[in-house]
């Protein structure tokens, strides 16, 4: 029995079962380590079956030792507590800590170590690793599509001039903060809309006119999600009253627009904007594709937004519409000073998952033939003397799109946090 | 005798199937002060938002300050910004100031200059004692403060008429006498008032008729100390035997 206490962990040899066991564990990582990354096994001597699980074994056997209930070490009450709180735990442990350092070396060479980014071609290219020559090569097609080489200043002018204008807001002035959101619910969008038609487009002013067949890459993404960020918004916030208005007329006509559009794949909507909705048009009249796509896209998502907003305001206490009613105010009133500040506020979560979704949505285009950056890397892969890339290409793209996609997310984070008030 | 500000006539009100007010005549003068009291269920609540047509009525009239209640919203519009109203639930804007609270409806109802609110606010503030939580939000104020900022922001309207929808049973018992107090001042200053209440000590002191409702009716009409002394109805008594 006197041999068995070993097994138990107690307090009294605390340091004792610490460093044993820390020792153990440590041994256990530098084996799977050491063959991870250098392809030796200091184990060989053994039979391969054991050598194979050694490393559990032992760090097993360590985690066990070093179990010490309310040892006063606060690290290790929360190591056992969280990750080591019984043998299985343990073992799960170290399986996920294993599985990580295992899968490091591949990935590092892939990325880094045996990749290339020299050169021009193809043929510079000869490691096992991924080939960023084809991204640098490229990158300026994934950027800016087929807009002409040396008219693409006016696509940085445009963006830089809309980041610097959507930084009004900062400017801390009382006189001006009453039109902030007038600002940016109308005049920034006019403004966005007037440089992209006048300085990217051109046509007037001596700018040479550039179709939108050949805008592309990562700035036809901003574009698209751009805008149609910013009409999906306030189409999806009326549909959402509209829904809920106490007229049957508009009440119905709302939940038909919300319904059909929610019904209906994206692709599909795509594809009819281009091809079917000209037919429905009179002859001589010309919408351009890139504008029936940002409608459509818009269309498409303001259902979604409607819904999401039409949750915040069933949320809403029936009493806030009793005191805002009793206090005189009238529909719109109401809802623009009292429901509406604290529904969307209740939404934010909500509108930021759908925004997220759109942006992710914006490949979709290619059905009609705008190749924006995924569309791009789809021409670019299959491109004669750039076969066989896609897989950096798309590596690429995810990068791109989660940087994008993780800067919204916390800008929503920030947002929450900002316009949380307590009930 | 002059003109009831006022006056209910054979009002019906339905919810579905459900008959929750029946056959209510009620006149109210200027200056009065109403208590209407009853067991839960007996439309009192429902009575005082038809009022302000926070419920619709089905049957009858309602003529409030000689505006008739009916479907024109412009109607309904204008009478809401002269009857005042405080609910049980306090019902405060959560997203705004105490301050904003108070003058939200002056500036975009009646049109008054931010600056004249905002003096007036702070004016019925100072009367109810909150003032100095004027830059606070709802979510920081104890139940007492918070309803009695709803009855400061619902003055701010200059009201003619104040409704009463049980301001205090969601507060805390040491917290209801300071809203007590609040509306025996205004009581006296001489506002028109219809109060919902339990706190029969409230009636005693300032009404000048106490009503008492049971299943839709008004099953008694008297002045105070006669409601008190001699009730009339068997189910009058039994009710005050409980409450009282």
């Amino acid at each position: 029995m006197n041999k068995l206490n070993f097994l138990r962990p107690n307090i009294e040899n605390l340091n004792t079962y610490l460093y044993s066991g820390i020792f153990l564990i440590s041994i256990a990582i530098l084996d799977v380590t050491l063959n991870s990354f250098f392809n030796t096994n200091i184990t060989s001597f053994l039979p391969n079956f054991i050598s194979f699980l050694l490393p559990l074994i032992i760090g097993t056997v360590g985690l066990h030792i070093i179990r010490i209930e309310f040892s006063g070490i606060k690290n290790l009450d929360l190591l056992n507590k969280n990750i080591n709180t019984n043998t299985f735990n343990a073992v799960l442990t170290l399986l996920i800590i294993f599985a990580v350092i295992k899968s490091i070396p591949p990935f590092l060479s892939w990325f880094i170590i045996d990749a290339t980014i020299s050169g021009d071609t193809k043929e510079a290219c000869t490691g096992t690793g991924a080939c960023w020559t084809y991204i640098k090569i490229w990158l300026n097609r994934f950027i800016y599509g087929m807009y002409p080489n040396e008219l693409q200043w006016r696509i940085n002018l445009s963006f830089i001039a809309l980041i610097a204008l959507a930084f009004v807001g900062l400017i801390p002035s009382e006189k001006f903060k009453k039109f902030l959101t007038l600002y940016y619910v109308v005049i920034y969008p006019i403004i966005a809309f007037v440089l992209i038609y006048y300085l990217i487009s051109g046509g007037a002013f001596g700018l040479e006119w550039v179709e939108t067949g050949a805008w592309g890459g990562l700035s036809l993404t901003f574009i698209v999600s751009f805008f149609c960020l910013i009409f999906c918004f306030p189409v999806g916030m009326f549909l959402a009253l509209g829904r809920r208005s106490e007229l049957p007329t508009v009440r119905y006509i709302s939940v038909g627009f919300i319904e059909f559009w929610r019904g209906v794949p994206l692709i599909t909507v795509l594809f009819m904007s281009s091809v079917m909705f000209p037919m429905f048009l009179p002859e001589d009249f010309f919408m351009d594709k890139l504008v029936r796509v940002i409608i459509a896209i818009s269309l498409f998502e303001a259902a979604y937004v409607a819904e999401v907003i039409r949750g915040g305001l069933q949320a809403l206490p029936r009493g806030q519409y009793d005191a805002a009613k009793s206090l005189g105010m009238g529909y719109w009133k109401m809802h623009i000073f009292v429901i509406l500040p604290q529904a969307l506020k209740l939404v934010i979560p909500g509108i930021a998952n759908t925004f997220l979704a759109l942006v992710k949505d914006t490949p979709l285009i290619f059905v009609v033939g705008l190749l924006e950056i995924v569309g791009m890397l789809n021409l670019a892969k299959t491109n004669p003397k750039w076969l066989g890339y896609a897989m950096e290409g798309y590596v690429f793209a995810a990068i791109i799109f989660w940087i994008i996609c993780y800067a919204m997310s916390k800008y929503s984070y920030n947002l929450e946090i900002k316009y949380k008030t307590d009930r | 005798m002059s003109d009831p500000i006022i006056k209910i006539e054979g009002m019906n009100k339905w919810f579905g199937d459900f008959q929750v007010l029946k056959d209510i005549d009620l006149e109210v003068e200027k200056n009065k002060k109403i208590v209407v009291c009853g067991p839960s269920g007996s439309g009192k609540s429902t009575l005082i938002r038809c009022i302000n047509r926070l419920e619709e009525h089905q049957k009858g009239t309602i003529t409030v300050d000689g505006t008739e209640l009916t479907e024109n919203t412009k109607n309904i519009e204008a009478i809401r910004a002269e009857v005042g109203m405080v609910f049980q639930q306090f019902n405060l804007f959560p997203h705004l100031s105490i301050l904003d609270n108070c003058t939200l409806a002056p500036i975009w109802v009646k049109k008054m200059p931010k600056k004249e609110a905002e003096e007036l606010a702070m004016k019925q503030l100072e009367q109810v004692q909150i003032a100095d939580q004027a830059q606070k939000f709802p979510g920081q104020l104890s139940g007492g403060q918070q309803q009695r900022c709803a009855i400061a922001r619902a003055l701010c309207m200059e009201p003619k008429i104040m409704l009463f929808d049980e301001p205090t049973s969601a507060l805390d018992p040491e917290m209801i006498k300071e809203v007590l107090d609040a509306m025996v001042n205004l009581a006296k200053a001489g506002m028109t008032m219809i109060v919902v209440t339990h706190e029969m000590g409230f009636a005693k002191e300032v009404a000048d008729e106490v009503i008492f409702m049971d299943e839709g009716m008004i099953v008694e009409k008297a002045e105070t100390k006669e409601f008190f002394a001699n009730p009339k109805s068997d189910r009058t008594k039994l009710f005050l035997s409980q409450i009282l």
